[in-house]
């Protein structure tokens, strides 16, 4: 394959990357690590760094149109992003310590479950839970479009949220992805917030946990322009149209989907973990 | 601040579409070779390289230019949100964003 043509099918690749990504708040890494790796046979090692570009361009692809839109909740983000920051470093530092491959696994049992545990909506009850004093007192609850008026929510478990953050900035400095599939769970399933919140919120998110590994991974030598430029432009391009999807979309929908590509994603982890590809 | 976003992401874009015009044109017949693991050259690596090789009009270091932007619209995003919260009287979320900056900053620059 030329360079025009290894471009355009990168390009089209990223472009599904990116709408899926915007649409399930990950990093658009599930589509394009294994097409890179298992279909273009590329290294592992630009996968990773053509996949970090993929995440922030995402993350910023999708900002450019939630920031108006209303849905992402900046400050549930912002809070969240100090325990994901000092994950990653974390991770970063111990990645020479522990085994990738076993957190690999572990990462993609724990996704397989969590797939079938958030693929059903959540009862009444749980949807008009009272007002948390934590959430309250750090002013995280807020509201969000929806049929014409606005939704209010409230946030709970903060500390056990903040925790699962953690864990997923950890896991971020550790395998170089951006761990958007955790943060969404963590948010919906934890913390109780509507899922198109909470899928906005963490695009806001990845893009700077991202940011955090993105100069190492460029200092590496991981980040190529010739194979990071077709995915660059593909995903800003599909999340752009992701988003204007997102906000007409049914919800029932978007969890369909999500639950979806975190089994895929669950399997890659655990074949890359258990092969030792990690 | 969404339209100063925008104008970053969309600005990144650019300079990236221009760069790819650019190295298409010497290289789109070449074979795509990323078998094998190399690492970039020094000049693609650092900063200060990729700003030569985008001065000398190369195309990957255009494009490596527009990459670099690119990265750097999260970071500015959380900067100005520090002064998006100043101006609504928010400082316990300024202060949180100013710590989420100071992060970034010492992962980007010291490790």
């Amino acid at each position: 394959m030329n360079v025009l043509e290894f471009s355009l099918v990168v390009w089209g690749g990223s472009m599904l990357a990116g709408f899926l990504g915007a649409l399930t708040g990950l990093g658009g890494g599930v589509v394009l690590v294994p097409m890179l790796t298992v279909l273009l046979g590329v290294d592992i090692r630009y996968a990773i760094g053509a996949s970090l570009v993929s995440v922030i361009a995402t993350s910023s692809g999708a900002a450019a149109a939630y920031v108006k839109e209303g849905f992402s909740n900046i400050r549930v983000g912002m809070f969240l992003e100090i325990a994901t920051t000092l994950g990653a470093l974390a991770g970063a530092t111990l990645a020479t310590h522990v085994s990738a491959s076993a957190i690999a696994t572990i990462f993609g049992c724990v996704l397989i479950g969590s797939a079938y545990v958030s693929r059903k909506p959540r009862s009444k009850e749980e949807r008009e839970a009272p007002p948390d004093p934590l959430a309250t007192k750090l002013r995280l609850n807020g509201g969000f479009p929806e049929d014409g008026a606005i939704r209010e929510y409230n946030v709970r478990q903060v500390p056990a949220g903040w925790g699962l953050m953690f864990v997923a900035g950890t896991l971020s400095g550790l395998l170089g992805i951006g761990s958007g599939a955790m943060k969404v769970l963590a948010m919906d399933r934890a913390m109780k917030i509507p899922f198109k919140v909470s899928t906005t919120t963490s695009n806001f998110m990845i893009g700077v946990t991202a940011a955090a590994s993105a100069g190492l991974y460029f200092a590496r030598g991981y980040i190529d322009p010739g194979l990071s430029m077709p995915v660059m432009l593909g995903v800003l391009g599909g999340s752009f149209l992701g988003t204007r999807v997102l906000v007409k979309a049914e919800t029932k929908w978007l969890r369909r989907v999500f639950a979806l590509v975190i089994v895929v994603l669950g399997i890659e982890m655990l074949y890359q973990g258990l092969a030792g590809k990690i | 601040m969404g339209g100063l976003l925008r104008a970053g992401v969309l600005g990144s874009a650019v300079v990236v579409f221009v760069g790819a015009i650019i190295f298409l044109a010497g290289n789109a017949r070449s074979p795509a070779n990323y078998r094998v693991f190399k690492g970039e050259p020094a000049d693609l690596r650092t900063v200060g390289g990729v700003l030569r090789d985008g001065i000398a009009l190369r195309g990957t270091g255009i494009m490596q230019l527009g990459l670099l932007l690119l990265i750097a619209t999260p970071v500015a995003r959380v900067a100005f949100s520090i002064f998006g919260f100043l101006k609504e009287r928010d400082h316990l979320y300024a202060a949180v964003a100013a710590i989420v900056f100071v992060i970034l900053l010492y992962s980007l620059f010291f490790s």
